[in-house]
């Protein structure tokens, strides 16, 4: 039993002042990504099964690499951005903070590997 | 944070089946959810008959009657039986809505009754609703100024008065934030609809002198930004208003303050 008055549960430690940048970088990334995804994905399944060098000289181009570069790093950011809504919908606590964390990594790692590779393939002479 | 079982002591046993009324012809049967803090049981739901003949068409006429004639013991909340006090919400046919404005005639099969969903229930089909109207008292519903008072009234124009309508009509019966799983799983932080409904119905209030500071207050990963759009407060509010509507504007106001 707490003696809190419910004025002060509800009000609990106050605004955060912060959320809007959050929501607004989400839309913009799913603009962003309406836009990337079918200019990262035709050229991909125009080089799917090709040889290495093929593949190779098509990302050598800057606008293919440019935009798979751009597409890596915006989902991974939208990606992060939605599973953090979820996370803090469904848990709470320590749960809530270990997921936000190994989530905020495991994004982070995902767009490193992809921006390594797209740069990799680039710049292979 | 979310629950997706009921605990032990709130699963829902089968309750009484209570005697049908002599002589009737017209019966309908109602299952209405019981739970008596004072026995220590389990929450059950109880099978009444009514004689829909000698009943008003509303969901409260039959439960009124169902006190008088049948069980003296249900306990329920009603007050103004016209929509206007938001004291009668409850989940009816699966919908939360005002039992006195909603007609028997919509619902097919037997009618169900429970209390509003996701909430602590004081005794039957009463939620306590204490921390729903602490929430409604944070948002500060009421004009906040700081020149002086006029001395007659604050002036407002046919126009901005207009942008009240399908705000101010709002009776606080809770049937919208009970109806939005965001407020089931986090409503110690999120506000939920009502209370933002009401926000937005003073941030917009043209002789309110404070709406920078209702903004900053609202400003926060779980007291608005909760609202995910499900819409489902929209669907349900007995009073056909959209406090989704109401929240997206608060958005919208927020993201256009830092553009």
């Amino acid at each position: 039993m707490r003696y809190q008055t419910d004025r002060s549960r509800v009000h609990g430690l106050g605004s955060a002042k912060t959320g809007t940048a959050h929501f607004w970088e989400q839309r913009i990334s799913a603009i962003a990504l309406v836009i990337l995804t079918p200019l990262f994905v035709f050229p991909l399944a125009y080089n799917l099964g090709g040889s290495f060098d093929e593949v190779r000289e098509a990302y050598a181009h800057p606008l293919n690499a440019i935009v798979a570069i751009a597409f890596i790093v915006t989902a991974m950011l939208h990606l992060y951005q939605g599973l953090q809504v979820v996370i803090e919908d469904y848990a709470g606590g320590r749960w809530e903070l270990f997921l936000l964390i190994a989530t905020r990594l495991m994004c982070s790692l995902f767009a490193l590997t992809g921006v390594f590779a797209i740069l990799k393939i680039a710049f292979t002479a | 944070m979310a629950q997706f079982k009921l605990p032990k002591n709130s699963t829902i046993r089968t309750g009484k089946t209570w005697p049908k009324p002599e002589g009737a012809t017209n019966l309908r049967k109602f299952q209405i959810y019981r739970w008596n803090p004072d026995d220590g049981e389990n929450p059950r739901v109880d099978t009444y008959f009514v004689d829909m003949d000698s009943c008003g068409p509303m969901v409260l006429d039959a439960l009124i009657k169902i006190k008088t004639d049948i069980d003296p013991t249900l306990t329920f909340r009603r007050s103004c039986r016209e929509g206007i006090c938001g004291s009668c919400a409850m989940n009816i046919d699966g919908q939360n809505t005002l039992a006195c404005i909603f007609g028997m005639d919509e619902i097919k099969g037997d009618v169900k009754i429970y209390p509003l969903p996701h909430m602590e229930v004081v005794k039957d089909l009463i939620p306590d609703l204490t921390h729903f109207y602490a929430q409604h008292a944070s948002i500060m519903p009421w004009l906040e100024t700081k020149t002086n008072k006029p001395a007659k009234e604050w002036k407002q124009s046919i126009e901005d008065r207009k942008k009240l309508d399908g705000l101010y009509e709002c009776v606080m019966c809770a049937s919208c934030s009970t109806s939005c799983p965001s407020y089931w799983w986090n409503s110690d932080r999120y506000l939920g609809p009502a209370a933002l409904l009401h926000a937005y119905r003073w941030i917009i209030d043209s002789r309110d002198e404070a709406t920078g500071e209702r903004l900053d207050e609202l400003e926060d990963p779980f007291k608005l930004y909760r609202c995910h759009t499900i819409m489902n407060c929209a669907k349900t509010c007995p009073k056909g208003l959209n406090p989704a509507k109401a929240i997206g504007e608060i958005k919208k106001m927020m993201v256009e303050r830092t553009l």
